[in-house]
């Protein structure tokens, strides 16, 4: 794994790293060389593995409360927040840091889009992604099912029948899942053993996703690749580690902000009602993170089609690579794919939007035009703009620039400037 | 492609993989099977309700495998309009007298089939039910009128054990 060849100092080193190369590993992770131009969007790797392991230990204290039971899940939930020793605290943290998560994860996935990281030679790192993201989804929609309140029964009976849109094996694929003829105790308690299991596999990939990182190296603002060792890179210890723990405090101090001031915000009331199999909740949305793909599928008429289009809505990101067809990785130098970048995003935040409104007038239109406007960018404006797009002139290293007499990137964007040069 | 010549290993490989396959298959059936509905489940299989009570007009829900169905008692009114019904007009065709055998008794489940919610009574734009999920609404004979629900509500399997006792299931 590392380019060269490393040797313990101690004699106990030496041996230790014969029999297992850990001393090896730990020294290819500090000398590990980074790009040096890697700016505060790339901190949010280092702020996901916090999150996971947050999510990790919080969950293993609340598991060691919680009651995984029809009758006593919603009760013993209420004790974790009245009787168990900061079992408020440790609560509050789990359940806003799922979405302290995905709008970290969503912050990493933007600017994987914006300075094209899941390009070759990342692709398999990009995938591993997608599954994780996938993996989230379905830990966080499990875990919003265990408190057994109103919204997580409707919740779970809403989303398990997505899989009775399926042709003929639909309706038994969905008794299968629940175990009964509707959302009931065996639904609770193999939710409960999945949501617990997920998060290992999580970390898992995890380790893959760093490990094919580190095959390549990092992408950079300029989406250049890098000599390694080189001028152009700083080892990870010490430049990207303080970068990386200062933005983790900033992050801490948002993540905070919500367990201490709002903690219930980004929940539901209805999920303080205990789960009623009779009455459904006169408006049920899933949590925010899950909205613009909930847009989606209600913005489809047809209700096979609709679940289908918000999958692929999802599994189309797995196909990244190969939709953009451009060879320029950055968009810094792709004056218009930055245009359609940011109209994405405004469309990703419109989807949200419209995913937490009513499915109805206005709102059901909107909703359409954006869902179509969604697969339009993937399946039609991405591979075209590969061809049409004139890219700007990307420099040689991260250097380039600086020595070419300008004193920041800000030169390189100057489209007029570099076309004096040529 | 030349044709190679089967030996005896080819065989025996073969076999092996076979064999193989159907161990494998009899080991992880058990560990799928195990989550199908289990046998405490399926002996609530029946429910019966007392609609002695009932005016016409009046919806009750009752619970049947975890589910609610309802049951109304039609009014004439009601009964006439759910006849008058066009098949063509219907975005899954059931004629009225299919779905209640005694037209003044409307016994169905009460689960959209869209998504699963439970639709409201008496609301939407059919005098029926109205799911607030995402918007399916349905006639007075639980037929689905508009919206992204697929079919009508279900019949449940049901009787008429005397003249004031349904049994579901």
């Amino acid at each position: 794994m590392s380019d060269h060849e490393y040797t313990p100092k101690s004699n106990f080193g030496k041996w230790f790293n014969d029999r297992l190369p850990l001393l090896t590993l730990a020294n290819h992770l500090t000398d590990y060389p980074t790009p040096k131009n890697l700016n505060y969007w790339w901190t949010f790797g280092g702020i996901l593995t916090f999150c996971l392991v947050t999510q990790i230990v919080t969950g293993l204290v609340l598991a060691m409360h919680y009651i995984a039971h029809a009758d006593m899940a919603f009760d013993s939930v209420e004790h974790i927040m009245r009787d168990v020793n900061y079992g408020w605290l440790i609560r509050y943290i789990h359940a806003n840091g799922a979405s302290m998560f995905f709008l970290a994860v969503y912050i990493h996935i933007f600017r994987s889009l914006f300075y094209g990281s899941y390009k070759a030679p990342r692709e398999i790192i990009w995938i591993i992604g997608i599954i994780i993201y996938l993996l989230m989804m379905a830990a966080a929609f499990m875990g919003y099912v265990l408190p057994w309140g109103q919204m997580s029964f409707w919740g779970a009976t809403v989303i398990t029948n997505l899989f009775s849109a399926i042709p003929l094996v639909g309706e038994g694929i969905v008794t299968w899942l629940w175990g009964g003829y509707s959302v009931d105790n065996p639904t609770l308690t193999r939710f409960f053993t999945l949501h617990y299991l997920i998060p290992f596999l999580i970390l898992g990939l995890v380790v893959l996703h760093i490990w094919a990182l580190h095959v390549p190296g990092n992408n950079n603002p300029i989406g250049i690749d890098v000599k390694k060792p080189s001028k152009d890179t700083v080892p990870f210890h010490p430049y990207i580690v303080i970068k990386d723990a200062f933005a983790l405090l900033m992050f801490m101090i948002v993540f905070a902000f919500f367990v201490f001031y709002t903690p219930n915000i980004l929940g539901h009331a209805d999920n303080y009602i205990e789960a009623n199999p009779l009455v459904t909740p006169a408006h049920i949305v899933p949590e925010w993170y899950l909205l613009p793909f909930y847009a989606i599928l209600r913005s489809v008429p047809d209700k096979l089609m609709g679940v289908i289009a918000m999958l692929s809505a999802i599994f189309i990101l797995a196909a990244l690579p190969w939709l953009d067809t451009s060879k320029i990785r950055s968009a810094v130098f792709r004056p218009l794919y930055r245009q359609f970048y940011w109209i994405l995003v405004a469309d990703v935040l419109i989807l949200g939007y419209v995913g937490a409104m009513p499915a109805e007038g206005l709102y059901l239109l909107i909703a359409r035009v954006a869902t179509a406007y969604y697969f339009l960018h993937f399946l039609v404006i991405l591979p075209i703009l590969g061809f049409k797009e004139r890219t700007l002139p990307v420099p040689l290293s991260i250097t380039e620039p600086v020595l070419g007499g300008s004193s920041n990137l800000a030169a390189a964007r100057d489209d007029s400037r570099l076309d004096k040069l040529k | 492609m030349s044709k190679k010549k089967t030996e005896r290993r080819d065989f025996l490989f073969t076999a092996t993989a076979a064999f193989g396959a159907v161990g494998v298959g009899a080991t992880v059936w058990p560990m799928i099977d195990q989550m199908n509905p289990d046998a405490s489940v399926k002996a609530l299989a029946s429910t019966e309700v007392d609609v002695s009570s009932m005016n016409p007009g009046r919806t009750i829900t009752v619970l049947w495998r975890g589910k609610p169905v309802f049951i109304r008692r039609r009014t004439q009114d009601e009964i006439n309009e759910a006849k008058a019904v066009e098949l063509k007009d219907l975005k899954h065709p059931e004629k009225d007298e299919d779905r209640a055998k005694n037209p003044e008794w409307l016994v169905m489940l009460g689960v959209c089939t869209h998504l699963g919610c439970v639709p409201l009574d008496q609301k939407g734009d059919y005098n029926g039910w109205f799911c607030p999920c995402h918007g399916s609404h349905y006639d007075i004979s639980g037929r689905i009128r508009k919206g992204p629900a697929p079919t009508n509500m279900e019949i449940p399997k049901y009787e008429f054990v005397n003249a004031n006792t349904i049994k579901i299931g």
